[in-house]
């Protein structure tokens, strides 16, 4: 359900077609990257650490290399000896020497299920077996498994290169803390004595993995003249080819990324795992084509996952309501190298508000567990937990009405974030306002433990480098390659921006996602980009077709160019007029074909901000929590394919309410996971969730041309502090560790 | 090497045979021998249901199947849902209820659902949710997949 009040300007935007690849989806037809088969494949598996923490002495392939059916075996003295060097990738920059090493380990393992050694036979099986006779002799080091511990003097140190980025400047001793940030404003002192009340709790999160169903896959054919293919699943194509150019010290030119359809991302498939292993792999074993393909386990104890995280924070609200002064320390798990989400979580965490005096300080700690990868709105989640349990608290207290409570704190446009950006146009107030008239939050709600709770979101969302190219047929319909990985209808969404512009049916356009030597250089499908850059990409493409178009129209009517006009999908000049379509018939007569592209760097992308309303149930006696309905309100800008933007907050929030309530990696003190599998990882079923509803709050980002803000990551932002806020109203404890488990809940009870 | 087994199976409604080692799952055969590859592989021990199939009219996961347990049985899979007309009626509304996104748990809920009609042609909303809580999707909240099949079950 959505509601959308606003009568809808556009012919095509704002409607929902239907997705231009939805029969190959429900047929089974579409390619993803496990689907691929080549002439002479191999297939391969990889060796993985069964340590968290440990000093490799050696490794002897020997016996696995003369298995029948072997072609080659790889370890890291078969990649490149890196030196250390800071490269951008996605939604951050990473030292390549770690990139390298966690691809493969060279000296030290440092999490269970890191990369070893990596084979290539001729079957998964036989390629399995001979990761059993692969002998790697650890010597064991003590694994840190938690961030506070990994900070004190006394630890055992993961990195002994790593050195800590405080404020800008390195320090000079080993360490496990990567980096020490800080935002603040104002006068704290003077914040906190103006204050009422005040309230100051911590919070702890675990890690949680992005749990795409899709594992990752990655496919190379090494041709002899140095020319490589590699097929995957990713969410940016471009951003294979620059890491794996990294990692094998290979010109970006030799490669070709052809993205296969993907199986879910949410940021988890941004980084590279197999796909520099699978061109290793056939360079080696004398040029054949090789699949690697993860399980489950591997896909749970190598890739992703989310930081877990310990954040404090104190705030304190005079007698009106106005928050006086904020601080938080937020400290995050990197996982086995730099580069946690802690920077995007002190953005958020008390980003929405206006805050004259506040400190925020913010940790990126190394621990024996996975490097971990973005995850939809990377950092946020967390930080919100925190802060709206807070918030909520504060409200409490003052015998405020939540929402009215934020409504008077929070952030507009020309507003100032502790960090001193100044916001541009938000609706952040438009969205509590929406919200509080919602029929949900105006509904009774009453019955014995029964609760109903509210939180907000915030997420910056990204702009980045987006190409298009368009060519017009002579039927009237367009051809539209882009370089965006579809990971849940955007080509359908950039098809209808397309169509918009020129004036016809979406079903008129025909959208290609293209291989990297097929489109110019798109960054991957993250920080809801896609539809704004890419969109804004395929804007500019359709407005070049429109200018070449109107020169063909003044060939035929024997005109200046200048002369004519072009307004909702017709042509004219004086008396003259044709349709896209009719002028589209008349190319071969005036030139031939019209093909357009562009390239873009929009910069203005609009801040997302949502506010959520859950009623849950709780079950004193097993501590089970039950979703008995929830409304997510979010400002989405403009909703271009409005189905899909509700879709996307949909399933934001179920992976929110995950992780709110079951999702946790287990680590025993060794640092083995314990629940490596969706068994005992446990993520939402059709059962546990109820219908969610949404409302769609419009308010244009004046630096779209539709007004487009990105609409995917902060859904996944509101939901653990909106629950714990419900369980509070239902049963008086607060929550401050996530999961909210039936396990932590009854606890919490007894306390 | 192991030993192959040949096997005859009727699948999608036609005779098949192939050659297979005991220890493949029929999810391995269908996609690695007879290139369907419509069942998808999400965890391999049946926490998941993107390879479900119908065996004998019982809705499986075929990675929990041993490909030599279907001699002499029927399997459908994703590739014999539709029927030379056209869609099947839960692939049509999974496409117009925008049931799908990444669409790579689809074939599996599809499956899952034909299945579910086949013995419940008017099933509610609360047997939706508990027959489709073997399939997994991150994509959707389930919201529209539920949709979808209450509105397949109207077609």
């Amino acid at each position: 359900m959505s509601t959308l009040d606003k009568p809808n300007e556009y012919k095509v935007i704002g409607t929902s077609p239907l997705r231009h690849d939805g029969v190959d989806k429900v047929t089974g037809r579409a390619q993803y990257g496990a689907d691929i088969r080549l002439p002479g494949m191999l297939f391969g598996a990889v060796l993985r650490s069964p340590h968290a923490h440990a000093r490799i002495i050696s490794i002897d392939t020997s016996k696995a290399e003369k298995l029948a059916g072997v072609h080659a075996v790889v370890t890291a003295r078969d990649l490149p000896d890196l030196e250390s060097k800071i490269v951008e990738l996605g939604e951050g920059i990473v030292n390549r020497r770690y990139q390298s090493n966690n691809t493969l380990a060279r000296d030290k393992v440092l999490y269970f299920g890191h990369a070893v050694a990596a084979v290539a036979a001729t079957s998964s099986h036989v390629a399995k077996e001979a990761l059993d006779l692969i002998h790697v002799e650890y010597e064991v080091l003590p694994p840190v498994m938690d961030v506070r511990k990994a900070m004190r003097s006394d630890s055992p140190i993961l990195l002994d290169d790593l050195r800590t980025d405080e404020f800008g400047k390195k320090g000079d001793s080993p360490t496990n803390i990567a980096g020490h940030y800080q935002d603040k404003c104002g006068d704290i002192e003077k914040g906190f004595k103006e204050a009422k009340f005040i309230v100051e709790r911590e919070f702890t999160t675990k890690m949680v993995h992005q749990g795409y169903i899709e594992p990752q896959n990655g496919t190379a054919q090494y041709n002899p003249d140095g020319q490589i293919t590699i097929w995957c699943s990713t969410q940016g194509s471009f951003g294979v080819r620059e890491q794996v150019a990294e990692i094998l010290e290979i010109p970006i030119s030799n490669m070709r990324v052809v993205p296969m359809e993907i199986g879910g991302g949410f940021g988890g498939k941004i980084g590279v795992y197999l796909e520099p292993l699978a061109v290793l792999l056939s360079r080696k074993s004398g040029y054949r084509p090789v699949k690697l393909t993860m399980s489950r386990t591997e896909v749970l104890t190598s890739t992703g996952p989310t930081s877990g995280s310990y954040i404090k924070i104190k705030m304190g609200a005079d007698a009106t309501g106005k928050i006086t002064a904020a601080e938080a320390t937020l400290i995050y798990e990197a996982g086995a190298y730099p580069g946690s989400p802690v920077g995007a979580g002190m953005g958020v965490i008390l980003g929405p508000y206006r805050i004259e005096n506040g400190v925020i300080e913010g940790y990126d700690v190394v621990v024996n567990k996975p490097r971990t990868a973005a995850y939809r709105a990377p950092g946020g989640t967390n930080a919100a937990f925190a802060a709206e349990t807070v918030i909520d608290e504060l409200a409490e207290k003052l015998g405020m009405d939540p929402i009215e409570f934020r409504l008077i704190n929070g952030a507009k446009e020309g507003d100032r974030s502790i960090n001193g950006s100044a916001f541009k146009r938000i609706g952040y107030l438009e969205t509590l306002q929406a919200a509080k008239e919602s029929a949900h939050y105006q509904s009774p709600l009453s019955g014995p433990r029964y609760g109903r709770g509210i939180a907000a979101g915030y997420w910056f969302n990204y702009g980045g480098k987006s190409s298009a190219s368009a060519s017009v047929n002579n039927d009237g319909t367009v051809s539209l390659l882009e370089g965006s990985v579809d990971i849940g209808g955007t080509r359908t969404s950039l098809a209808m921006q397309l169509a918009e512009t020129l004036g016809i049916p979406a079903e008129d356009v025909r959208p290609t996602v293209a291989d990297t030597n097929s489109i110019g250089y798109t960054e991957g499908t993250y920080g809801s980009r896609t539809t704004f850059a890419t969109g804004w990409a395929v804007y500019e493409t359709a407005n070049g077709l429109i200018e070449k178009l109107k020169e063909r129209a003044a060939i035929l009517w024997e005109v200046e160019k200048d002369k004519v006009t072009f307004e909702n999908g017709v042509f004219s000049s004086g008396d003259e007029k044709l349709t896209f379509k009719e002028l589209a018939s008349k190319l071969d007569e005036t030139g031939g074909p019209v093909v357009a592209s562009a390239a873009v760097q929009p910069k203005q992308y609009g801040p997302g901000f949502a506010a959520h309303i859950v009623d849950v149930e709780v079950d004193p006696d097993t501590g089970k929590i039950q979703i008995l309905r929830y409304t997510a309100v979010q400002d989405v800008g403009k909703a271009i394919y409005p189905a899909y933007v509700e879709s996307q907050i949909q399933g934001g929030v179920a992976q929110g309410i995950g992780w709110a309530l079951n999702e946790e990696y287990l680590y025993d003190e060794q640092g083995h996971l314990l629940n490596a599998n969706w068994l005992d990882y446990r993520m939402p079923v059709a059962l546990d969730l109820p219908m969610i509803d949404t409302i769609l709050v419009e308010v244009a980002n004046p630096g779209h041309p539709y007004g487009v803000r990105g609409v995917g990551e902060v859904p996944i932002v509101p939901p653990p502090a909106a629950i714990a806020n419900a369980i509070y109203r239902a049963v008086g404890v607060r929550m401050t560790e996530l999961p909210m488990s039936p396990a932590r809940v009854v606890e919490a009870l007894r306390k | 090497m192991p030993n192959k087994t040949h096997i005859t199976a009727n699948i999608n409604g036609e005779e098949v045979e192939f050659l297979c080692e005991p220890r493949q799952s029929l999810l391995e055969v269908l996609r690695e021998i007879l290139g369907l590859m419509g069942a998808k592989e999400g965890c391999n021990n049946g926490n998941c249901g993107s390879c479900n199939v119908i065996l004998d009219g019982a809705l499986v996961n075929s990675c929990l199947v041993l490909a030599v347990e279907i001699q002499g049985r029927s399997v459908t899979t994703i590739e014999g849902i539709a029927t030379p007309e056209g869609l099947h009626p839960l692939q049509q509304k999974f496409i117009e209820h925008a049931a799908l996104q990444c669409g790579y748990c689809t074939p599996g809920f599809i499956v899952a659902g034909k299945a579910l009609l086949d013995q419940n042609p008017n099933p509610s909303e609360q047997e939706v949710r508990e027959w489709l809580a073997g399939n997994l999707c991150r994509c959707t909240g389930y919201d529209r997949i539920v949709r979808a099949v209450l509105d397949a079950a109207k077609a």
